[in-house]
């Protein structure tokens, strides 16, 4: 393990989320808030910690695969913890574990929340807030790639730690430049949606945050009825833009590269949007006679799928009241979560095509047990390797899941309070429904319960191995 | 530069290894996904599993900003067809790995014709590179450009070559040997000479010629050359047959211990000249009777590694010879090159090496009419390659006519695969390839020769 290299990314890490820092202190200067104490604070402490982290360059540059999962695990740690301070030293959150739950809810871009009233806190704080999302959604990492020439293999190594989905691919040949062109659509979708927001006549403030919470697919608003009150084009906007950045990003690259017949190729694109779709017709006929005409149903609907499938988390009315058929497709779409490649949490619907792909091979081989079938995808076979890992992340999954349900049950609420607390932040999702519905918040849970959420978030965002790893006792051996 | 390997074997592995260091945009195709896996981590390149010969693949694979396309595969007759196609899809330089000496032959044809911008011939490559170790002592350094066409031999003037106060023009007609000075080396200064430029000693000179006259010269001024006059080859294979016809051409007798009876037969047909015994190198009383123990130069060349270091340490037991191991597998070079068993050919890295040279000048020579450019003389002196392609000042005029910048020579002109070495008298025409030696950087153009 060559520890001299991780703390020299994770200082590195530290660095870059200093600078980040600095935007919710020009917030706080814009406003005349007091809380701009708390943000010098944090970024003496968080930059230096980095600078003496980075101080020396690391000896050895060997970098593989095991050191590219703990470093992304400990970075992400260590960035939440950093990133926590200002709700403790703006005295937002007093409870260290909450405010460690709300950071780490940021950066995983899950979006559930402890505070129980949104619109009392600071500006900066809320902007702090808002902008982990967007750290969080491409990944910190895959940034630092972007703007620190690394040697050795730390580069691939990083990204496959960081990245979602079941493979990562390279959009070019180097994946700095891969890096590059992701935060640069990333950044220009981000520009595009405030734009068409302040079109819509929303305060800069609240389009900032809210394009944050909808590019990581983060989903911390700055109201307590989170976009219940912004008006219908608003809605519709933000709507369309969460399904845009639950779309694996390949598929942009490629419409950019002039490639459209190969981005309109991919499968996972046509499974995520027909999931969408049949969604939204579901909830919308559920829904027929609670709202005044089948569009606004419509609407509705299609705001509340956009959001629960892609993990963001919005909510434009409290789902939690929709009948039962619309809360079970909601809850179903939690876990099918959005796309490989995108800033979406949740399983990936590319793993589930691989996973249904599988099913009708193991039936195709049952009638003929001689048969030889390979998975495709794209057009492209898939390795072997690539379904293990699949077949390895659900079952790994659903233990998560389900040793989660039962620690949370130790609070005493109701099983699908429980239920959805763990499936909306395992799946980075943000509300789940009754206690912890969308007009509800997560400050319920006792302090162990709120640090196994915390830890649900964090082995979601990033995929759980990367976690895991952390926890296994040869990773630490040095032979 | 983005970089396309077709064949992720070894050559294409040590390629990618280097080139990876030199930041360049780097995919690698390979028929196997297995082969690809293979590929380590640090390597910054994409990876596509498809025929590298499938125009489908060689897009995805982005041939149409491709700087670059190197085939590497087994198959000689893929990585042509591989050069061709992405000639057509893109516009690439393409280098093409082709080892059956039949095509060896065809080369110009193959360049000329396909569009192929450089064909690798590992063994041959190989072979050139033992008869250099066996041809030269240290004192005289070997630089080599313009695709290795052409060499420079770089040696000190010591005062018993009575070069002392020899104008370089009176050279020729002195010594009787067709060779050219390059460069002359005078303390920290390179001077590119003139015919007037006076030679002293203590100097560093460097020329071009061709291997046999390079040694008439050396045996014409008195440098030892130590150059050997016979040489054992154990192991009859591709290499050895290479190694054997350019050892045979500077005169040098060769013997050749084959295994393989048809082999030997097809040998000495092909080589006349050789010595072809029939028997296995590894029979100990058979290579002493063979005459190992006065063998001058002795290289080891068959199929096993383990059996040819085992060969050469017996052979350095035995006889003062100079000694040449071929090993194939790179894996354990440290190791090895530890035994101290004299030098040691990785015919796979020279493949690379030679590749790389290739992509560096082609890289240093991005933006102007150079068709490469090599760094010759630690970084002090550049050879550029140029191609003629229509009519100018500077074709058709005698050399001595023709007003040259100072410090500034024509190296050899490459004329229907023949080298020149140019005299006054010669002309540059029209679908020549020149070699200019300069110290003056910056040339963009064959033009930028002449005085303003």
């Amino acid at each position: 393990m060559n520890y001299s290299m991780i703390a020299y990314i994770t200082g590195w890490v530290l660095k870059v989320e200093a600078a980040f820092l600095i935007l919710p202190c020009i917030v706080a200067l814009i406003y005349r808030e007091e809380d701009v104490r708390a943000f010098l604070l944090s970024i003496l402490i968080c930059g230096g910690t980095g600078l003496i982290l980075t101080r020396k360059r690391p000896r050895s540059t060997m970098f593989n695969i095991k050191e590219g999962y703990v470093t992304v695990a400990l970075c992400w740690i260590v960035m939440s913890i950093m990133g926590a301070l200002p709700f403790l030293f703006s005295g937002t959150i007093t409870n260290p574990v909450d405010a460690l739950f709300e950071t780490v809810s940021g950066f995983t871009t899950t979006g559930a929340s402890i505070l129980t009233d949104v619109e009392v806190v600071s500006k900066c704080v809320l902007f702090w807030r808002s902008f982990t999302h967007w750290i969080g959604g491409m990944g910190v990492l895959v940034f630092l790639l972007t703007v620190l020439p690394m040697v050795g293999g730390s580069h691939m190594n990083l990204m496959k730690a960081e990245s979602p989905g079941p493979s990562v691919s390279r959009l070019v040949p180097k994946v700095r430049s891969t890096a590059k062109i992701l935060y640069e659509i990333y950044i220009a979708m981000t520009i595009l949606q405030v734009i068409l927001l302040l079109i819509g006549r929303m305060p800069l403030f609240d389009a900032l945050t809210i394009t944050f919470g909808t590019a990581g697919t983060g989903g911390f608003a700055i109201l307590n009825d989170s976009l219940a009150s912004y008006s219908t084009y608003i809605q519709v906007v933000v709507t369309i833009f969460m399904i845009l950045f639950g779309v694996n990003f390949n598929v942009y690259f490629l419409i950019l590269a002039k490639h459209v017949i190969q981005a309109l190729k991919i499968e996972e694109l046509w499974g995520y949007l027909g999931v969408i779709a049949a969604a939204i017709l579901i909830i919308t006929w559920d829904l027929r006679g609670i709202y005044d005409s089948i569009p606004e149903a419509m609407q509705q609907a299609a705001f509340q799928v956009a959001s629960i499938i892609t993990t963001t988390g919005y909510a434009s009315t409290d789902f939690n009241l929709w009948p039962e058929v619309s809360r079970t497709v909601l809850v179903i779409l939690m876990f099918i979560g959005a796309c490989a490649g995108s800033t979406g949490g949740g399983i990936k619907v590319s793993r589930l095509i691989i996973l249904c792909k599988t099913i009708r091979r193991e039936m195709v081989q049952i009638t003929h047990p001689k048969s030889v079938m390979k998975i495709k995808m794209d057009g492209k076979t898939v390795e072997d390797e690539v379904i293990q890992s699949t077949h390895v992340f659900m079952i790994a999954y659903l233990i998560i899941f389900t040793v989660s349900v039962l620690i949370v049950g130790i609070d005493g609420h109701d099983l699908i309070t429980n239920f959805t607390a763990v499936a909306a932040t395992f799946n980075n999702v943000g509300p789940g429904l009754e206690l912890v519905g969308p007009v509800s918040n997560f400050s319920l849970f006792s302090d162990p319960v709120t640090l196994v959420l915390t830890f649900d978030m964090l082995a979601g965002r990033l995929e759980i191995f990367p976690l895991l790893i952390l926890f296994m006792r040869s990773t630490w051996k040095k032979f | 530069m983005r970089i396309i390997i077709i064949g992720c074997g070894k050559v294409g592995l040590s390629l990618a290894e280097q080139l990876n260091e030199e930041h360049h945009d780097l995919v690698i195709i390979d028929s196997s996904a297995e082969s690809l896996q293979e590929v380590p981590e640090n390597i910054d390149a994409m990876k596509i599993v498809g025929n590298g010969s499938s125009i489908q693949t060689l897009l995805e694979a982005g041939v149409d900003e491709a700087d670059i396309l190197i085939a590497v595969t087994e198959s000689d007759e893929l990585n042509l067809l591989c050069g061709l196609i992405a000639k057509k899809a893109g516009n690439c330089h393409t280098i093409a790995r082709v080892r059956n000496p039949v095509y060896s032959k065809e080369i110009e044809f193959i360049k000329e014709r396909l569009g192929v911008s450089m064909v690798i011939n590992p063994e041959l490559t190989a072979a050139t590179e033992i008869a250099r170790l066996l041809r030269f002592p240290s004192a005289i350094n070997i630089d080599t450009f313009a695709k290795g066409r052409v060499e420079l031999l770089k040696f000190k003037v010591r005062p018993e070559f009575g070069l002392n106060d020899v104008p370089v023009s009176k050279l020729q007609e002195r010594f009787k040997s067709n060779i050219l000075v390059a460069a002359v080396e005078r303390g920290e200064e390179v001077h590119i000479p003139n015919g007037d430029f006076i030679l002293k000693d203590e100097d560093s000179i460097s020329i071009i010629a061709s291997p046999r006259n390079a040694a008439e010269f050396f045996r014409i001024i008195g440098l030892k050359t130590n150059q050997i006059r016979n040489c054992m080859v154990i192991g009859g294979g591709k290499i050895a047959y290479y190694l054997a016809k350019q050892l045979i051409d500077m005169r040098i007798d060769v013997k050749i211990i084959e295994k393989d009876k048809k082999r030997c037969e097809e040998l000495s047909e092909l080589l006349p000249e050789a010595l072809i015994v029939n028997g296995d190198g590894t029979n100990k009383k058979l290579l002493l009777e063979e005459g190992l123990k006065n063998a001058e130069g002795i290289v080891t060349l068959t199929n096993l590694d383990e059996e040819n270091i085992l060969l050469t340490l017996f052979a350095k037991d035995q006889s003062k010879a100079k000694l040449v191991t071929k090993v194939n597998k790179i894996a354990f070079d440290d190791i090895i090159d530890r035994l101290d068993i004299g030098s040691v050919i990785y015919p796979k890295y020279l493949t690379a090496d030679y590749i790389l040279q290739y992509v560096r000048a082609m890289r240093n020579s991005i933006g102007s009419n150079v068709e490469t450019l090599y760094q010759i003389l630690d970084g002090q002196a550049e050879a550029l390659e140029f191609a003629i392609r229509e009519r100018s000042q500077v074709t058709g005029v005698p050399l001595m006519d023709l007003p040259t910048k100072d410090n500034l020579l024509l190296g050899c002109i490459h004329r229907k695969g023949k080298i020149i070495i140019p005299r006054g008298h010669d002309t540059i025409e029209v679908g020549d390839t020149v070699i200019v030696v300069t110290t003056q950087k910056g040339l963009h153009d064959i033009q930028d020769i002449l005085k303003k």
